[in-house]
């Protein structure tokens, strides 16, 4: 995945000479994670900059180059690091356009390596999604599969909005059929993707999760359970079509995510799929989530994240009628 | 590996100071032309010129002041007092020029030729910018302190990649300085070498904050040299020095010398904004003190004492001014036509299809509003 994020950065820059990618250690060492190796040598250190170490001014300076007409690409080096950039995010990124009633739209993309697994001490960890998703302005998207990594990547640096490109961590390394020289068409940003079709639940889920849902689908089979697995890609805007289609068909629901479940995306997730489809459910949506907790070590990782079993607990307890 | 064998590392010693810091250091007395001998080789046109922009900008704030008390504006943050630096700061700049203003800088905007309604639309509570900054190369007047710093940088830099010898001058107050965001924004200017200008008004308060509650430092402009740029120490109530200083920075910044700290000793002779009692924290005294020092005044006195400046010239400007504030009040006095539907149009560059339907709900609400 970590190869495709850096093509689709690559093949952008090479389109379109207003893109320039910045962030901490993104030129000669090529991130941390390698998602830009390459891009200063090909492209010069003025297109991929290795800035001073100052998340609110690598941010803010994107603002006044896109105010000038370039399209940053803006690393941040781990999903806690970007906090210190918030205020712009909030104050300025997300309203320059409504506020300048359009004469300042803001074509940046923040990449934000972000979600745990990987092992990392504190604050390498967090899903911070919520708190983007909370800030009206912000499109925000983050890919489950090699092919999207690609595709969204290239449809965030092209979009004249500003775009939060969660990359969940944890699956940098996996592999899968990709042919860099001929990549595949993804669905737009705003889109959510059927993963696994099924008929007697669908599980809500995006990022990390998307794997843990399918190996968890597969393992549903012994149990009876036909579980359809729905890839929501984008978070704003929501694909509430998508979403209401596949649990209207299935009559059930789990939402699956790895940050925090109170006041996280699950909840608004719910909420959503309850009111519109409230006359099709068979029992509750329910929620898969991250304990209500600051990321814990790595050594405990593996009991906050929510794994297989925890997902297929949840399935089986969507058998309400019987419960109840 | 040694560490000058890593690639990056140079063989210049890290902890080498690499940078004499004097030249970069303010002179400890803030720079003043008016009234000493400096004065005599002035430009009278440059004089007569900054006369004029002081005597509207002095209008301009009383006049938007007054639309306070009529309810006419929402808010007002005054910059009387201040009006030498605010004008010397647009003037100094060239058409293809950025400036970055803080909400107390609508004058600048205005002095810079922006229509003082477009200026004013934010504190009259319509949307944010009456304006088009890309237009008008005014930024949003930014009210959250000193994020507009980095802004300024950013552009300042996109610019200088596509060779264009433009040059951003960004405004922030004493308050702002203790930001992160100043701090930040100073330090990315001066490794990319960015054609900025950064004016600070040390005009001796935040709301009720005294400046010596605010830094430890020996002053503002002194905080320059930790970035590796120039400080400048200015009497912000002369307006022959802060055009010199700001020409001489902005001339610097064009010319690929790097971005220049300005520090621009003044007051705030009204209080924070409409909203705030400045009998709280402040003497009447030191106000009447600095009343004496008053940046039109001053000008005045230096272009009288000089016979630049005839009854008629002073006329000229007087009535100059009173007619531009009839204008804004008669302008102001208009109701604006707001259309409540307008609140879902420039969010994205297309609604999402959430923003549809409540833009929907809104025209039903409007629509049976409107039935009833
Ligand atoms: C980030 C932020 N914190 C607090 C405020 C509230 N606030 C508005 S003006 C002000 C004082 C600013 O003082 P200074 O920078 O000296 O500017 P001045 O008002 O004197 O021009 C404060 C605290 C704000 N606008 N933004």
């Amino acid at each position: 995945m970590a190869q495709a994020l850096q093509r689709a950065m690559r093949d952008a820059m090479a389109e379109d000479p207003t893109v320039h990618v910045m962030g901490e250690d993104v030129g000669t060492l090529g991130g941390v994670f390698r998602v830009t190796d390459g891009l200063a040598r090909e492209f010069g250190e003025d297109r991929c900059t290795d800035t001073p170490l100052a998340e609110a001014g690598i941010l803010g300076a994107a603002v006044g180059m896109a105010m000038y007409g370039l399209r940053p690409v803006v690393e941040m080096q781990f999903d806690a690091f970007a906090y210190p950039a918030f205020e712009q995010l909030v104050s300025h990124v997300s309203r320059m356009r409504n506020r300048t009633r359009g004469a300042l739209p803001m074509p940046i993309v923040v990449r934000v390596p972000y979600g745990g697994g990987i092992g990392g001490v504190e604050h390498h960890s967090d899903s911070s999604e919520a708190y983007y998703m909370a800030t009206p302005g912000l499109h925000v998207v983050t890919p489950a599969t090699v092919p999207d990594a690609y595709g969204l990547l290239r449809e965030a640096i092209a979009s004249d909005d500003p775009v939060i490109f969660l990359e969940p961590k944890r699956l940098y390394w996996s592999k899968a059929e990709w042919s860099p020289d001929a990549p595949a068409a993804v669905e737009p940003i705003g889109r959510a993707v059927v993963r696994r079709a099924g008929s007697s639940a669908t599980l809500l889920t995006y990022g990390p999760s998307v794997p843990v849902c399918l190996e968890a689908a597969e393992a549903a089979r012994d149990e009876g359970w036909d579980l359809e697995v729905v890839d929501l890609r984008s978070l704003v805007p929501f694909d509430d079509e998508t979403v209401c289609a596949s649990v209207r068909r299935t009559g059930r629901a789990v939402v699956v995510h790895e940050s925090a479940g109170f006041g996280g995306p699950g909840g608004e997730i719910a909420a959503r799929v309850t009111e519109r489809c409230f006359h099709h459910l068979e029992a509750p949506v329910l929620r898969v989530a991250g304990f209500d907790i600051p990321y814990p070590p790595p050594m405990l990782e593996r009991h906050h994240l929510p794994g297989v079993d925890r997902v297929l607990d949840a399935v089986a307890r969507l058998q309400w009628e019987a419960q109840s | 590996m040694t560490v000058q064998e890593l690639p990056g590392a140079t063989a210049y010693p890290a902890w080498k100071i690499r940078t004499d810091p004097a030249p970069l250091l303010p002179d400890p007395e803030p720079y003043r032309v008016l009234g000493t001998e400096a004065a005599a080789g002035l430009d009278r046109e440059l004089l007569l010129r900054l006369y004029d922009a002081l005597v509207h900008g002095r209008r301009f704030n009383t006049q938007a002041t007054a639309l306070t008390k009529q309810g006419r504006l929402a808010v007002y943050p005054s910059s009387t007092g201040q009006e030498a630096s605010e004008v010397a700061a647009a003037l100094v700049l060239e058409d293809r020029d950025w400036l970055f203003p803080s909400y107390r800088d609508t004058l600048a905007a205005v002095a810079r030729g922006l229509d003082p309604v477009e200026a004013l639309t934010l504190l009259r509570g319509d949307w944010h910018t009456g304006y088009d900054p890309r237009e008008r190369r005014i930024a949003p007047l930014s009210t959250p302190l000193a994020t507009q710093l980095p802004h300024a940088v950013g552009l300042a830099h996109a610019a200088r990649l596509a060779g264009d010898d433009v040059v951003a001058l960004a405004m922030v107050g004493d308050g702002g300085t203790s930001e992160g965001d100043f701090h930040e924004a100073l330090n990315f200017a001066a490794v990319w070498r960015a054609p900025v200008v950064f004016l600070v008004q040390n005009n001796g308060f935040a709301i009720s904050v005294p400046l010596a509650k605010q830094t430890a430092a020996p002053s503002l402009a002194h905080k320059a040299v930790g970035y590796g740029m120039p400080g400048r120490l200015v009497d912000g109530n002369d307006a022959a020095a802060m055009h010199q200083v700001l020409s001489e920075a902005v001339r610097r910044a064009r010319t690929g010398g790097g971005p220049t700290l300005i520090e621009a000793v003044t007051y705030r002779m009204e209080a924070h904004t409409n909203a705030d009692d400045a009998t709280r924290y402040r003497a009447d005294a030191e106000v009447e003190a600095w009343r004496a020092h008053d940046p039109v005044r001053l000008l005045e006195r230096e272009l009288t004492g000089r016979g630049l400046l005839d009854e008629e010239r002073r006329g000229a400007a007087t009535e100059a001014a009173e007619s531009m504030a009839a204008d804004l009040r008669g302008r102001m006095n208009a109701e604006p036509l707001l259309d409540p539907m307008d609140l879902f149009a420039q969010i994205y560059d297309a609604p999402t299809p959430q923003l549809r339907e409540q833009s929907e709900q809104l025209r039903a609400e409007l629509e049976a509003e409107a039935g009833r």
